[in-house]
């Protein structure tokens, strides 16, 4: 029974777990700081942000640092990178598939050049190992993110859950 | 996405985790909170070999371990803040566990945004700052940490302001000086220190007048030194304008300041209006009858 179990998810897992969109909700803003935020910000940054989710998640499925290049920098990018590039190290996949997003937008700061959010947030994570399933769990946890403008698009600097 | 995705992806993931559920015979006794950096325990029972694995988005480690020993985790082992999973996997069983890495409440570096780098004088809240903190493992303390904001110049009383931070990040506005010069603007959490460096340059003109010599058939208009509101000189380079209008004609001059001062000549022409303005700043007029 279990054989077969894991046999139907591991079928499933390939093209299954990739294949999912987040749901997304977005809480009023109750910043601190003088900066208004325009809307068009604020759909910006959550845009930004849902991606920067994707590509972490990609990123880790596939071993690959680089894919996420685009979407974080700094503190983030480095540590995240350094984690997926240990994995692979370790023949370790992880994929993230994420279920849905709560964001607030908490903070603007003075001169523009950062943004943070919380988000409560919803996902499965599952573990291989050289391509076996070690296990899946579901997660939920709060996470803090900062966010700075870059020319195109606004990158993930500082993404670190804390506990509910 | 068609509508079958959501059904096979729904079928899949409850697959995935009640197979996993069926695994997991025992819950893994691991700290509900660590601190990162931390050194730590985690029991185990039963015989054999076993991996434990602990995976977060931002670190990941893998360890063979045997089984009925405690598997200890050195400090520095774990230094990312964030949410973790750990597994203990053997041949026969599956146990897991879900737990934190807090930051260090230590600050050891600060993120300080301080703008502008260049503003005019005596400006209420002209100049913001904002600060994250980190602990030495970089991760962003989420706890509320005091954060001194100190800005002085010289010949000024130095302002100073404490603030709580919030989810890691904190913020303050004050005045510009009321005298130009350098003002060094620094945000302090316990010993750690940034600091910025704000020019103060002089604002906009402040009383703007000027005197007319004749000289030839010319005049000789020069600016009194030009000084902002505060008394600073106005720097150089700022445009003073001086027009000069009479009967069907107008003629205007855009001259820099040079040592505080703005000069330049225009025909004597009797009956002429001349009037000097920076800016949205008028100063005064001076009607040229002939003679001084």
């Amino acid at each position: 029974m279990m054989h077969r179990l894991t046999l139907l998810c591991t079928l499933l897992a390939a093209g299954g777990v990739a294949a999912g969109q987040a749901s997304v909700q977005v809480e009023p803003s109750h910043l601190q700081g003088p900066r208004p935020l325009a809307q068009q910000t604020e759909s910006a940054v959550i845009h930004d942000y849902v991606q920067a989710w994707e590509s972490l998640s990609a990123a880790a499925d596939q071993n690959r640092p680089d894919l996420l290049d685009g979407d974080f920098v700094g503190i983030a990018q480095t540590k995240l990178a350094a984690a997926v590039s240990q994995e692979a190290k370790l023949g370790l996949r992880t994929r993230y598939q994420v279920r849905s997003h709560d964001i607030k937008i908490i903070f603007y700061s003075p001169e523009g050049l950062s943004i943070q959010l919380v988000d409560n947030i919803e996902y499965d994570e599952q573990l291989l190992d050289h391509g076996k399933v070690v296990a899946v769990q579901p997660v939920h946890a709060r996470y803090v993110a900062v966010l700075t403008p870059t020319d195109v698009r606004w990158k993930v600097r500082v993404l670190q859950s804390e506990p509910l | 996405m068609s509508s079958f995705g959501p059904w096979f992806l729904g079928l899949a993931l409850s697959c995935l985790i009640a197979m996993s559920a069926a695994a997991q015979e025992q819950a893994l006794d691991v700290p509900a909170k660590i601190a990162a950096g931390d050194a730590f325990s985690i029991p185990t029972s039963g015989s054999g070999n076993a991996v434990l694995y602990i995976v977060g988005p931002a670190q990941v480690l893998k360890r063979d371990v045997q089984l009925g020993l405690p598997i200890a985790l050195a400090a520095g082992d774990l230094t990312s803040a964030g949410h973790y999973l750990a597994i203990l996997s053997s041949v026969s069983s599956t146990a897991t566990a879900q737990f934190d890495v807090l930051p260090s409440t230590t600050a050891a570096s600060l993120s300080f945004l301080a703008r502008p780098s260049r503003l005019p004088v005596d400006l209420q809240n002209g100049i913001t700052g904002a600060v994250y903190v980190f602990d030495s493992y970089r991760n962003l303390i989420t706890s509320p940490s005091s954060v001194d904001f100190q800005l002085s110049v010289a010949s000024a009383p130095t302002q100073a302001r404490t603030v709580s931070t919030s989810q890691g990040a904190a913020w303050t506005e004050m005045n510009s000086a009321s005298r130009e010069g350098n003002a060094k603007f620094v945000a302090q959490v316990g010993d750690v220190s940034a600091t910025r460096v704000i020019q103060q340059v002089p604002g906009n003109p402040c009383n703007l007048t000027m005197t007319a010599h004749q000289a030839g058939n010319q005049l000789d208009l020069a600016t009194n030194p030009v000084l902002d509101c505060s008394g600073n000189p106005v720097t150089d380079g700022t445009v003073v304008t001086f027009t000069e209008s009479w009967s069907g004609g107008q003629t205007t001059v855009d001259v820099p300041l040079k040592h505080d001062v703005a000069r330049t000549e225009v025909p004597a022409l009797p009956g002429a209006r001349i009037s000097v303005a920076s800016g949205v700043i008028l100063g005064n007029e001076i009607r040229w009858e002939g003679r001084e």
